[in-house]
């Protein structure tokens, strides 16, 4: 036990991790501005969702252009949740949620059933997508769609996907989605009270997600993993199923991203088909790309720093933020294939080499 | 990490005949008693036409060390394709050990654990693994996903792996990432990878292409050595190098066997020498 956990981390390491999360978790109550609060456990989502993205891809070498779809399934389940759990509250103070009663619908469609239950809805919430992940990747994985066509065939998931949820039949609430939310577990969602627990439960799934990375990148599982990303067919040989090997690794990635979608939605208040769209995912790839892939510290940070500046640029300059994230990806691609992370033996070497020269009598 | 007993090596094939046939009700389990390792029998594969394998027989004795020579697109790459379950043959059978299950209908894993390993053509390592990973990864032992996700080495298992690394002459490497190895040592590495995996038989598809004399020998000191503990097969164009571990040579000859038996005798078949030894 002890050996598996310094296998994960040196002790320093631990350390230095605790720290870190405990200051996270703590971070709306250690003065962080109560405006701020949902906007940081925003970051947190994409923090977890971005380790969901870097598990398949960094280290299975599956690139998914369609984790967003995961992420909106989870929110959507979520968003059920909320809008069940206040039967009867809506404008039309219907048993309805608001938009069917705008649809003229009688009944409540037989998939809305028992979302009022908070346990339920979460359970459904992970296992839906988990399951869609499951045969979704059985079936690509067992016919050796692999690369830039499993990529593809991911975005078209989720593009179909984004179409489905738009009709106002499919029973999700259409193009509006789901909103008006008003209480989770009989809080109310716009309290600061609320939204702080919110942000505290997001950093603990959050740190909770990165434990579960680390132990499974650092099992002999996460060293098949990549070999599999290196060499399939030599993994093969080696006596295992690089299907179920990737199967795996898919589908809990996809549960991730899910959970980091139920927690987002409270959050942000509403959820719509506009989460699936496949430039959403695209973008969760880059957060990644950005960061360094193949590493977990590196997914969190692109993820904080292209948010971060999104959030920043687009109410600074609004036109300029597309501008800027193309260039981003670009610059990445070019000059940092490993992404900031990357960089850090190079700064090291250099940071060195003036620490060097500037050392009086030595020459390097 | 226990190597699978081996039962002895049956007589010769001179003595067979003079044998007297065995008068049982019930049959002995064949794998108990059988000289045989590997069956491949009426092999036939055809790309787009292209005949690769045509109806190819040969079986190998337990514990032989066989050398298949031929020239390029005789058919033994695709010969190891279809034994290992990379390539589903159009008709003919493979089976090891016992005559019991066809290998051509398995997948790659399955008969990777029933006991056969193989080295590619190019040198073929995890490279992003370090050495000692490389071994950890190719060990015998249960190789389902939640098994893997737990599994720790155990003592007996760090003390096959540094056995391996210390005959492969990489145990101060065992550090270093594979990808970082010289060429001779990446061909080495994956030899290491499938004593690791310790199976029955094993496939090696030209282990000395781009090594230097020195390394070639000890190469072929390894693979003579191994011989009677694991059954071996080898590919190789190097003439040189077949003559120095070679007992009994197989020659292929677009798709068919084209000749079959000791080095010796082999060498001075006229066909043999036409279509391949040539001078």
């Amino acid at each position: 036990m002890i050996a598996r956990l310094r296998e994960m981390h040196a002790p320093r390491a631990w350390a230095l991790l605790a720290g870190a999360a405990l200051a996270t978790t703590l971070l709306p109550f250690l003065g962080l501005p109560d405006h701020l609060v949902p906007l940081f456990g925003k970051f947190l989502c994409f923090g977890i969702a971005a380790l969901a993205m870097d598990l398949v891809w960094g280290y299975a070498g599956i690139l998914s252009l369609g984790h967003g779809l995961f992420f909106a399934l989870g929110g959507y389940g979520m968003g059920m949740y909320l809008m069940r759990s206040i039967a009867g509250e809506g404008v039309y103070r219907s048993n309805l949620p608001d938009f069917m009663v705008f649809l003229d619908w009688k009944e409540l469609p037989w998939y809305w059933h028992g979302f009022q239950s908070f346990p339920f809805a979460i359970a459904m919430a992970l296992a839906v997508p988990g399951l869609l992940a499951l045969v979704f990747g059985w079936f690509a994985f067992r016919s050796r769609i692999r690369g830039v066509y499993f990529s593809i065939v991911t975005q078209a998931l989720t593009y179909a996907a984004t179409l489905l949820f738009f009709q106002n039949a499919t029973g999700f609430g259409g193009n509006n989605g789901l909103t008006d939310f008003k209480r989770i577990l009989g809080w109310p969602l716009h309290a600061p009270e609320t939204r702080r627990l919110l942000y505290v439960a997001s950093a603990i799934a959050l740190v909770g997600t990165y434990l579960l990375c680390r132990f499974v990148v650092t099992s002999r599982l996460g060293r098949v993993l990549t070999a599999v990303r290196d060499a399939e067919l030599k993994t093969r040989f080696c006596g295992y199923e690089s299907t179920n090997y990737k199967v795996f690794v898919w589908t809990l990635s996809a549960v991730l991203c899910a959970m980091a979608g139920a927690l987002y939605v409270p959050q942000v208040g509403i959820i719509n088909p506009s989460e699936m769209q496949p430039s959403n995912s695209i973008e969760m790839a880059i957060w990644v790309a950005v960061g360094g892939r193949g590493t977990l510290g590196g997914a969190l940070l692109g993820a904080w720093l292209v948010n971060g500046g999104k959030s920043w640029l687009t109410s600074a300059f609004p036109s300029a933020w597309l501008y800027a994230f193309g260039g981003l990806f670009v610059a990445v691609t070019l000059f940092l294939p490993r992404g900031l992370v990357g960089l850090l033996p190079k700064l090291k070497l250099g940071v060195g080499r003036l620490a060097g020269q500037l050392r009086p009598g030595r020459q390097t | 990490m226990s190597l699978m007993p081996i039962p002895p090596v049956m007589d010769d094939d001179a003595d067979a005949s003079s044998r007297p046939t065995p008068i049982l009700a019930v049959p002995i389990p064949e794998a108990a008693r059988q000289p045989l390792v590997l069956w491949v029998e009426n092999l036939s594969v055809s790309f787009d036409g292209f005949k690769a394998l045509d109806d190819v027989t040969l079986t190998l004795d337990r514990g032989e060390l066989r050398c298949l020579i031929g020239p390029n697109g005789a058919g033994k790459t695709t010969l190891m394709d279809c034994i290992t379950g990379k390539t589903r043959p159009d008709s003919g059978q493979v089976f090891l050990d016992s005559r019991l299950t066809d290998l051509t209908k398995l997948s790659e894993c399955r008969i990777a654990e029933l006991g056969i390993g193989r080295k590619f053509q190019r040198p073929t390592v995890f490279q992003g693994h370090t050495v000692y990973e490389n071994c950890e990864l190719a060990l015998k032992g249960k190789k389902g996903v939640f098994r893997t996700l737990f599994a720790r080495l155990s003592g007996a298992e760090r003390k096959r792996i540094d056995e391996i690394l210390e005959l492969i002459g990489l145990a101060e490497h065992a550090g270093r990432q594979a990808g970082l190895l010289a060429h001779g040592q990446k061909q080495w590495l994956e030899i290491g990878m499938l004593l690791a995996q310790d199976p029955k038989v094993l496939l090696v598809d030209e282990p000395v292409a781009g090594m230097t004399h020195a390394e070639m020998e000890r190469t072929a000191d390894l693979l003579k050595s191994l011989a009677g503990k694991h059954t071996i097969v080898v590919v190789e164009h190097d003439m040189e190098f077949v003559r120095s571990i070679a007992r009994r040579v197989t020659v292929l000859h677009e798709g068919k066997v084209l000749a079959d038996g000791p080095m010796a005798q082999i060498q001075k078949n006229p066909r043999v020498v036409e279509v391949y030894l040539g001078e």
